[in-house]
């Protein structure tokens, strides 16, 4: 019995780790998405910020300002897709596909002029990665049934970035539901002319809420390539920033339900080998690939109304036009 | 559009792209001379990669020939204001669909029999992997564009799992089917010269061209010369608008997106029955997302996209020959290029709205159309 609750929390643990950069991903979308402005280069950006905190880090050997890079590159994106679509209301869908295959180039051909590998960047070494590290009385708390595991294996022994994803949470709600200013954010991607009216500039809102958008991705990525992994790979985004996408409307762009849906899907992936090996009856057994597809699988069913209906802030993807 | 209203035409055609083309390879210059590199010379090799050297017009015309399939799909939803980014996946099950069927008939059917089922095939399935999207868009009003990123993602799992098992080729294990029969396939270029005594290179270049070039002149006429294309303009230029003319605005999106999806499957006929012969994974390599540059770059037009398929048909296959001559740069520069494109020609379209309207603009309309004001 204490070997199986063993087990689960160590699957537990490996979910963590896989939905840490989906959590990230989708409460920027969150940010993005209800201020009104579409954001499906989420991928771009995690892809962008993981390349830059990996580069920066092997250049100057810290995380931090590895970090900090993947933020700058990330938010850089950011504000092009602010300025395509809030200053010159341009299409955003468009914007966002730029925005991922810039990204998409942009880190291979940095990285292949930098380092000449391949498009990666040398492997980093374990003090140059966000180390993992335990909890306090991890070790005391283990032999406890029950909740010594849940401790020590789930919730101990993380880098610092996937304890970051899981306060980002509680700070989004914080922010989004509790402050003026995620009021105005709020009200800006659902009547932008109410706020206007009330006299906040539209544009100055939605700006902030992309850039934030840009500071969460950043870290997604430096998540990916310096703390869960040492050094770059060229398109190790994967697709996570869609997956993002795909939770944030399956959690109907609330901060909770989103949470809930980047864990369920990082754990369809953290069991997809074991899944694999179960042999459904009729069917026989499904390759890796098709139950990893479960996410986009569950999000069309989920936003075609047949279970619940995902409605989108009102005035989502609708450049403002000031009235004259 | 609201700008090129006071834009004259000639400028909305030509100098509008030519801008964003200058923009888009600026920037690529800025960054190779960050590099380190010498633009002009990256240029030239490029241009000698996609054009001069021996068999390198093949390989350009081919990739040309996927770029009208792609573009085409993009430009027809494009024309209702709706944007299919699934082309990926619609090319892939496109694909699918020309293995299915030459894999069940190349050995029992006449050659151009299978063929011509093959080509409806490919179209058909790429046709039902957009039709899906666009009726849960006009029966239960979820975004198409999200329903087409997850659907590529489908196609994407869905390739791997049938060419690892159902399609694979027997008796060995990489991802890919038995070679089509030959008398199945469309002939590549260099077969074709070879039956009037010529020799020329050994490209994946072939005939599908002129289904590429009838399928441009088919959607002109669909788009400008039909009422279902006229609807088809309508809808995207307004949706109240075509909702009060009459028009069937859920009939429409529906009928928009299968026949975006057919085009984008059709890139399948070039790609698998005439390039390679048999199903490949990824075969797709990012063509459907090229397309949306495609289609931005040829102002959704049919001529727009036919010669904006020629330029990055040239830039694939230039951008390949950057890797060879240069230590620094590679390929992927052409997606940096592929970006900026999109960039500048889509999403910051209207930023040279008003400066060329300034320059450009037309004479003052003459007191007798201005008193009708």
């Amino acid at each position: 019995m204490a070997e199986i609750w063993l087990d689960i929390a160590q699957v537990l643990a490996s979910t963590l780790r896989l939905a840490t950069p989906l959590i990230l991903c989708a409460l920027a979308g969150m940010f993005s998405e209800r201020a009104g402005v579409v954001d499906i280069g989420l991928e771009g950006k995690l892809l962008m910020g993981a390349f830059a905190a990996a580069a920066v880090t092997s250049l100057v050997g810290s995380p931090w300002i590895g970090l900090l890079a993947a933020i700058g590159a990330s938010v850089i994106l950011a504000l092009i897709h602010g300025f395509a679509c809030i200053t010159h209301r341009g299409e955003q869908i468009v914007s966002g596909v730029a925005i991922n295959i810039l990204a998409s180039g942009l880190t291979v051909v940095l990285a292949i002029a930098i380092f000449s590998q391949g498009g990666s960047t040398p492997s980093l070494s374990r003090d140059e990665r966000f180390d993992e590290f335990a909890l306090p009385f991890a070790d005391t708390i283990s032999g406890v049934p029950f909740i010594g595991p849940l401790y020590a294996e789930t919730l101990s022994g993380h880098n610092i970035l996937v304890y970051v994803a899981l306060l980002m949470v509680p700070i989004t709600i914080y922010v989004l539901f509790r402050t003026a200013f995620g009021l105005r954010l709020r009200a800006v991607g659902e009547a932008p002319e109410a706020v206007d009216s009330a006299g906040y500039s539209v544009a100055f809102l939605r700006y902030r809420a992309v850039i934030i958008a840009g500071v969460l991705c950043g870290i997604a990525g430096a998540y990916l390539s310096i703390a869960h992994g040492g050094g770059f790979v060229r398109e190790m985004s994967a697709g996570k920033g869609y997956i993002a996408l795909a939770a944030l409307i399956f959690g109907h762009w609330k901060p909770m339900p989103t949470l809930f849906a980047c864990l369920l899907f990082g754990a369809l992936e953290s069991t997809a080998t074991r899944l694999s090996n179960v042999s459904l009856p009729g069917i026989g057994t499904l390759p890796v690939d098709v139950i990893l597809l479960a996410p986009y699988i569950l999000t069309v069913i989920l936003l075609a109304g047949f279970v619940g209906r995902a409605v989108p802030p009102r005035a989502i993807g609708v450049p403002y036009v000031k009235e004259r | 559009m609201s700008g090129s209203a006071r834009i004259p035409r000639w400028v909305d055609l030509l100098v509008i792209p030519a801008l964003n083309l200058a923009l888009a390879f600026l920037v690529c210059g800025l960054l190779i001379l960050a590099i380190g590199e010498n633009p002009l010379r990256a240029l030239r090799v490029m241009i000698d990669g996609a054009f001069v050297y021996p068999g390198s017009l093949g390989y350009t015309l081919y990739y040309t020939t996927n770029f009208i399939f792609t573009g085409l799909a993009v430009a027809v939803a494009y024309q209702a204001r709706l944007f299919n980014i699934g082309g990926e996946g619609q090319a892939a099950i496109g694909g699918a669909g020309v293995a299915i069927v030459c894999l069940a008939f190349d050995q029992v059917l006449p050659g151009p029999v299978t063929m011509i089922l093959a080509i409806a095939a490919a179209a058909l399935f790429g046709a039902a992997w957009a039709f899906l999207p666009g009726l849960l868009q006009a029966t239960r009003g979820s975004h198409v564009v999200i329903t087409t990123i997850m659907f590529n993602f489908i196609a994407a799992g869905l390739m791997v799992f049938l060419l690892s098992g159902p399609l694979m080729r027997p008796g060995q294990s990489t991802p890919q089917t038995r070679d089509f029969a030959e008398g199945a396939t469309i002939p590549q270029w260099h077969e074709i010269a070879g039956w009037f005594g010529e020799s020329v290179a050994r490209t994946p270049f072939n005939a599908s061209l002129l289904l590429a070039l009838l399928a441009a002149v088919g959607v002109w006429v669909l788009i400008y010369r039909t009422p279902f294309g006229y609807r088809l303009r309508t809808l995207g230029e307004s949706e109240p608008a075509a909702r009060y003319a009459g028009v069937s605005v859920p009939g429409t999106i529906i009928a928009a997106m299968t026949i975006s999806g057919a085009l984008a499957g059709l890139m399948a006929v070039n790609a698998v029955l005439g390039g390679q012969d048999k199903l490949v994974l990824n075969f797709t390599g990012g063509f459907g997302f090229v397309g949306i540059a495609v289609a931005l770059m040829g102002r959704a037009h049919p001529v727009g996209i036919v010669l904006a398929s020629l330029l990055f048909g040239a830039l694939y296959q230039g951008g390949a020959e950057l890797s060879f001559e240069f230590r620094t740069i590679n390929r992927e520069m052409v997606l940096v290029v592929q970006g900026a494109i999109i960039l500048f020609s889509g999403a910051l379209r209207h930023m040279f709205d008003a400066p060329l309207a300034r320059l450009f603009a037309k004479p003052e309309p003459a007191p007798s159309t201005a008193g009708a004001r």
